[in-house]
């Protein structure tokens, strides 16, 4: 079975989520975002690669150079899962809300 | 009864922070009891139709709280939680982890800090979760997922039966 990755995944590690970043500016080489860490360029390329899985980062070929690029439609995900948490707390203080309601009547 | 209290919701993904202020219509006193009475927090934590179930809550720095969040189907997810910092009705702290029914957490957690002030009658409290990890919070949603999934099919169907007429 392959392993299942998603967008969650692939941000709860720090060094992808710094890599995210960097390549949100401006597409980069493979080599060119390596150099910004002090983590071996293999360990940068396996979270890449994962990245790429996730969809979260698409290559481009420009002549014999690989740039990696975000994937904002995908970035999306992310927002609409976080409107979801949003959603969930929300719910929370709206009941909150009503208790707080009654027990001011309680009080009086 | 119109709502004009603030509700406020902001993540930073980088720093793994979100942000939440709300604004409470009630003096000070009781929205700090409704934060951290077990008996209070029991009766809102939960959104329906889940149950929160307090096993216990030692409200003291250094104590902790063990609750659960009980589906319709009787499901429980426990968490733990320990208070690191408390200011009497101004500030308290927390570490909170998913755990097992026998209290073992599920580490990583998470650092909630919680700031309460008063203006004019209406409470407001500002919410800030540190370090929590979106695979966890993730976790978070799907324990809730199914209560809610049933709870939007419900309004689905009231939709589409009132669309029809």
């Amino acid at each position: 079975m392959e392993a299942r990755r998603d967008v969650f995944q692939a941000i709860a590690d720090p060094t992808r989520r710094a890599i995210l970043l960097l390549i949100a500016a401006q597409s980069m080489t493979p080599n060119a975002i390596a150099e910004e860490f002090h983590s071996s360029r293999q360990a940068v390329s396996k979270h890449i690669q994962i990245l790429t899985e996730c969809e979260l980062v698409k290559q481009e070929k420009k002549g014999r150079e690989i740039y990696y690029h975000i994937n904002a439609n995908k970035m999306n995900e992310i927002n609409k899962w976080i409107e979801q948490f949003k959603t969930i707390l929300e719910t929370q203080f709206n009941q909150l809300d009503k208790v707080l309601l009654t027990l001011k009547k309680q009080k009086k | 009864m119109t709502n004009n209290l603030l509700f406020d919701f902001t993540v930073d993904k980088a720093a793994k922070t979100v942000f939440i202020t709300r604004e409470f219509d009630a003096d000070l006193s009781l929205v700090w009891d409704a934060f951290t009475k077990a008996e209070i927090l029991d009766q809102w934590v939960a959104p329906k139709p889940f149950v929160a179930k307090t096993k216990f809550m030692d409200f003291k720095v250094g104590g902790r709280r063990f609750y659960a969040m009980v589906s319709p189907e009787g499901q429980e997810r426990w968490a733990i939680q320990k208070y690191t910092s408390i200011s009497p009705k101004t500030n308290f702290k927390m570490y909170n982890a998913f755990a097992d029914k026998d209290e073992n957490p599920e580490l990583p957690g998470s650092e909630w800090d919680y700031a309460f002030s008063e203006q004019d009658g209406i409470t407001k409290v500002s919410i800030t979760i540190f370090n929590e990890s979106f695979e966890r919070m993730e976790s978070l949603l799907e324990g809730f997922k199914q209560g809610f999934t049933s709870t939007l099919k419900n309004l689905e169907n009231l939709l589409t039966i009132l669309s029809n007429k």
